[in-house]
Order: C-alpha cells, then structure tokens, then sequence
C-alpha cells in the first residue's frame, strides 16, 4: 500500500472538516472579534443529534436507504445547531458584545463546558458507536485505499464551500456581513441591522458545524460528548493559520493543518526512529500556531481585507 | 479612629485563631478527611492567587495554567523518588538510594523552571492580541499533558498514565512532615496528623502569596499591569514597555504555578498526568473570575467555594443521583456549577462576587 498517497487522502478529508470548523470561527470572529469556544462543541451537538435521529429511524426501519437517513439527520441535526448557536450568541455574548474582550471570552469557555455537560446529561458520557450508513467497502485507487464516506465528505465539503462562496460574495446577506466585518456602524448607518447579521453568521457557522459533526463521527464511527473539544481547537488553529477573519484563509489553514497532520503520523515513527511515536500527532498542531504566530502573525492569507466576511 | 483600630485588630485575633484552630476541630470529627479537604483547597487558594496575578492584574487569560503546577509536580516527583534512579542505571550507580533531592532546592528550581517556560511561551504571543494567548496556553497545557502521558516509552521518564508514586514527605530542617507528631505537655498529649501539620505549611504559604499580592498590586510594576489591563495604548504612551511588562506578569504567574506544583507532589506523593488536565485550568480561572478578578480577598473566596463545593455535593446530591437514575452525578453536578458560573456570573456580576472596590474604571464594565 502507497504509504504516501493514503496519508494524503486522510489528510484531505481530516483537512476539510477542519475547513468547515474553521469557517465558523472566522467569521464569527472576523464580526465580532470573538473567539467562540463553544464552536467545537456545537459540532458535537450535531454528531450527537444525529445519532439518535439515526437511532431513532433504525429502530422504527422506516425503510429508507441509509443515505437518505443520513441526509436527514444531518438536516435536522443542522437545524438544531443554528437554533442552539443562535440562543447561545442571543443570551450569553450579545450582552456583552461592548465589554472588554475578557468578558465575553470567559463567557465562550463557560459555555462550552456547559454544553458539554448537557450532553453529558442527555447522552450520558460513555462513547457510542455511530452506524456507518453508506457502504462499507473501500475504493483502492493507486495502491491506497478510499471510503464511501470519505469520497462523500470531500464532495459535500466542496459544494458546501461553493454555495458559502456565492452566499458571501453575491447575496445580499453576504454584502451586508462583508460590510458589518469591515465597519459595524458605518453598516448600520447604510440601512443594515448588526444584529440580525451577527445572528445569521451564528446560523450559517452552526450549520457548517453540524455538517463536520457529522462527517466526523461517519469517519471515526464514535461519538462522545467531548469529542468536540479537538477538532475545534485545531479548527480555530487553522483559522489562525489561514488568517483569521479571511474565509479562503481558513480553507487553506483547514487543508494545510489535516496534510501536516496526518502525514506527520504516518512519518513520525520513522523520522524519529521510533523515539516518537503518532500519539504526539496532537502536537503539531500548537507548534503549527507557535510557528505562525511568531513568523506571519496576520497568517498565511491574512490582510486581504476585502475577502473579510 | 483608635476604636476602629482596636476592633480591627481584635477581628485579626479572631481569625489567626479560628484558623489555627480549624484543623484541630475539623480533626475532632474523627476522620482526616475533612482537614485533606482543606489542604487542596489551600492549594487552589495559592494557585488561584498565581493566576490572579496574570488575569486579574495582567489582564492576560491563560487556560493552560494547571501545566505550570504540573512542571513544579513533576519535577519534585522526579527529584526526591526512587521511580528515576529504578530506571536508569547511571542514576542508579550515582544514587543507590535513589535520588531525594531536598524540597527546597527544587522548589527554587522548579519555580525558576516554570518562570522561564512561561516566559518562552509568552513570548511569541504576547505583543499579539490576548485571545491569541488563550488559545496557546490552551495547547501547551495539552501538550505538557501528552508528553506526561507518553513519555515512558522509548525511555521511561514520567512513568506514562500509571503517574510517579513514592515521593518524599516533605521535611522542614528535618521534621519529617509525613509523619505523625506528638507533643506533650505534663500530662497532656496531643498527636498531630501529617495533613494538619500539612495544613499549616499551606496556610504560612497562603498568608506569604497574599503578602506578596498585595505588595505586587501596589508596587509600580503592579500599578503599570493594571493601566495595561485598563487600556494598553494607552499604557504604551505613557512609556510603559508593555511586552515586557505582560511577560513579567505571565513568568511571575507561571512561578507561582510550579511551587503549587512542588507542595502539591509532596502532600499527595503520588502525581499522575490526570491530575492536570484541561478541566483544572479551567477551574483555576472559574476561581478567578467567580471570586473578583484581581481582587485578593475575592479570589481567594472564589478558590474556597470552587474547591469545597465538590464535597458538599458528594453528601448533597444523593437523592438527586437517585432521582435521575444516576445521570447528575456530584462530577457532572459540579461541571454544570462551574459552567453556569463561569456563564453567569459574567452576565450577571462581571466583576464577581466579591469584587475590587470601583477606582475609576475597572476591569469589566
């Protein structure tokens, strides 16, 4: 088996669920400039939902093939997320949206551990098995091996990432939080309502989180209530990286950081003559942020300011 | 005013007993465990202090903070354990006892260690924007928790998950602290628990970190984090050298830390990668914010209630574990409290519970 080609396909679809996390943080961030913790456990919420939709319709075998269930759950399940998220941004950061960045930050972390409670509470903390519901046998291309699932992932992360594109650049909706992200009040001066476009930019992160939930527990097969916290640090990592508040910037910084990733487990052990082992994969990411913070600060796309949603 | 003076001091009087004496009642109970109680919770009391010193007067938010506490740990728990000296044979050759290096001597190095990592940390970050700071902090407090965890394998160093036992006891110009004491006058004995006498040494600890809080809040270097804190533009123009300064701050913080750290290993002599994960960083902040951030007797109010309100709920929560089945365990019951909390109390009293008396401007509005 190509050693190389395989981590390079894992790399791309760990990548592109990075990418869609990583929306979420930028252009939250690049609105209100607020790190929002609870991303990653939003994308939790949405695995978790879907799994018991999943469950639910199993046990009641509708008959239904397993990939429109799947597309199901992962409709309701982002329908649940744009309702949490814009709750969450309703009561606990918009009340402090004009107070020192401390605040709503300590908020943001608050929350996430809140989130994870609740889940704790509803799913209980054990990890559960995710059914798998596409077909199970992998595709060998080239001497490596793909998924349904992962073919799958990549396609709905490119078309998701296509119909952001045309929402931000040629919609009105996409104008109006281009405009708040550049100047809030000048914005509102010109007829647009911060509020409703903070909001929606909540929604559309939520829902690009629950796709990753999904996406994440199909690859994986388990979910958990805490299984958010990685990706959503990594996500936010990439976002970094990518430059923050830059839309393109966290495509990149999300595909770049799942290359480095999983080719550095598939190489680590090798490279290190076994001193180091692919349980330190969890570190690269945090020395990619060291490295780009010390090096390019505004990251690798950063200060394209137009491209600010 | 002289009455005022009295009354003061007479309430100093009153408390200086009431805490030498709480171990002592609390021993009467019969058991040791509500004076261990108190021990941990002094020791959130000084690591809440340390963090204080970097959000409350720096203004800084570190999430990664329980990773300094974790240096100060292991580094004790390497130096005065038999676990290094069983692995490698050099040390075993040098040291055949193993090595017990005095808990002095590591609690300089470790507090000069913990200094200097948090110094190289902070300093890629620190002449950023503050969340970036969050967000680093975060990931070294993973890091330093993998490496903890891992690294028994291809030598072994920490021992991995099964954590480092068998530490030294902790000596004080050679009065064993690990071990029972008795003290007889006439006719009168009293025994003393090592987790009273323990409970001491973290109290004479508290009382010289608040000494020292107080002194830093009102020194220059204190006074010029807090305008940093207020508004670091302006602090800039007015000459202050902010990066160095916050690097100051977050070094000092990061000291703090790592003699927690050194106290924490010879108290439980036992120290594993869980003691130090994600949660209790967050925690530590929780105290932070919770009590009044930057504001002494606060955050100390705040480390107590966070530190004490797990036991409570592990006798409170019976008949609600038993009402939901077992789903609000007192764990769960007590992340919710912090949640909430954290969530809460900044919408509600940005400034905590017991916060600062107002000078002009402060922290949250």
């Amino acid at each position: 088996m190509d050693v190389l080609l395989q981590q390079i396909i894992n790399g791309l679809v760990l990548g592109s669920m990075y990418a869609l996390v990583a929306l979420g943080y930028t252009m939250v961030y690049g609105i209100i400039g607020l790190i929002n913790f609870a991303h990653g456990d939003v994308l939790m919420v949405g695995a978790l939902t879907s799994w018991t939709i999943i469950r639910m319709m199993m046990e009641a075998s509708v008959g239904m093939p397993g990939w429109l269930i799947l597309l199901l759950a992962t409709i309701i399940a982002m329908v649940v997320c744009a309702a949490l998220n814009f709750t969450i941004e309703k009561l606990a950061y918009r009340p402090l949206r004009n107070s020192p960045r401390l605040a709503p930050l300590i908020t943001a972390i608050g929350m996430s551990l809140l989130l994870q409670t609740f889940a704790m509470i509803i799913w209980e903390p054990n990890p559960k098995a995710y059914p798998s519901m596409l077909p199970r046998e992998p595709i060998a291309i080239g001497g490596a091996v793909i998924s349904v699932t992962q073919i799958v992932i990549l396609a709905v992360t490119a078309m998701t990432l296509a119909g952001l594109m045309f929402l931000v650049n040629k919609t009105n909706l996409g104008r109006a939080m281009r405009a708040t992200a550049e100047n809030p009040r000048v914005a509102a001066l010109m007829g647009i309502k911060p509020d409703v476009v903070i909001s929606a930019t909540f929604i559309i992160g939520a829902m690009l989180a629950a796709i990753a939930g999904v996406m994440w527990a199909s690859n994986y097969g388990t979910v958990q209530h805490a299984m958010g916290f990685m990706p959503g640090l990594k996500a936010f990592v990439a976002a970094v990286m990518g430059g923050i508040g830059n839309l393109a910037g966290a495509v990149v910084g999300g595909i770049a950081l799942g290359l480095i990733e999983s080719l550095g487990a598939g190489y680590l052990g090798q490279l290190t003559g076994g001193v180091l082992g692919s349980q330190y994969v969890d570190i690269f990411a945090f020395i990619v942020l060291a490295l780009v913070l010390t090096l390019r600060p505004s990251g690798l796309l950063g200060e394209r300011v137009a491209d600010r949603a | 005013m002289t009455q005022n003076k009295t009354g003061k001091l007479i309430v100093f009087v009153i408390a200086a007993i009431g805490l030498l004496a709480l171990p002592i009642l609390l021993q009467a109970t019969g058991s040791n465990s509500w004076v261990r109680i108190v021990d941990i919770a002094l020791l959130y009391v000084l690591l809440a202090l340390g963090l204080n010193i970097v959000v409350g007067y720096a203004g800084l938010l570190d999430l990664g903070y329980i990773a300094f506490f974790a240096v100060g740990a292991y580094m004790y728990g390497l130096l005065a354990s038999p676990h290094l000296a069983e692995h490698f044979a050099a040390i075993q050759a040098m040291f055949p006892d193993g090595l017990h290096v005095n808990i002095w001597l590591v609690m300089i190095a470790a507090a000069i260690v913990a200094g200097i990592v948090g110094m190289i940390l902070g300093a890629p970050t620190l002449k950023l924007r503050g969340d970036y700071l969050a967000i680093i902090t975060l990931g070294f407090g993973e890091i330093i928790r993998i490496f903890l965890l891992n690294l028994d394998r291809p030598v072994n160093i920490t021992n991995g998950p099964k954590g480092i036992s068998q530490i030294d006891p902790l000596t004080v110009f050679g009065f064993n602290m690990g071990q029972r004491h008795t003290l007889s006058i006439g006719d009168w004995t009293y025994t003393f628990q090592p987790v009273t006498l323990y409970y001491y040494l973290f109290l004479f600890f508290v009382i010289l970190a608040v000494v020292l809080s107080y002194r830093l809040q009102d020194s220059r270097i204190g006074r010029a984090w807090m305008a940093i804190r207020e508004d670091e533009i302006a602090a800039k123009a007015m000459g202050l050298n902010t990066r160095n300064l916050k690097l100051l701050a977050f070094g000092m913080g990061a000291t703090f830390g790592g003699m927690s750290g050194v106290l924490f290993a010879s108290f439980q002599r036992f120290v594993s990668p869980e003691s130090f994960s994600l949660m209790e960083s967050v925690m530590v902040v929780a105290m932070v914010v919770l009590g009044g951030i930057g504001h002494i007797p606060g955050v100390i109010l705040g480390a107590l209630v966070l530190a004490g309100l797990p036991e409570i709920l592990r006798h409170v929560a019976h008949p609600l574990v038993e009402l939901t089945g077992g789903r609000l365990g007192p764990e769960i019951l007590r992340q919710l409290l912090i949640a909430l909390a954290m969530v809460v109390v900044m919408l509600i009293r940005p400034k905590g519970l017991w916060p600062a008396p107002e000078h002009g401007k402060s922290l949250a509005k």
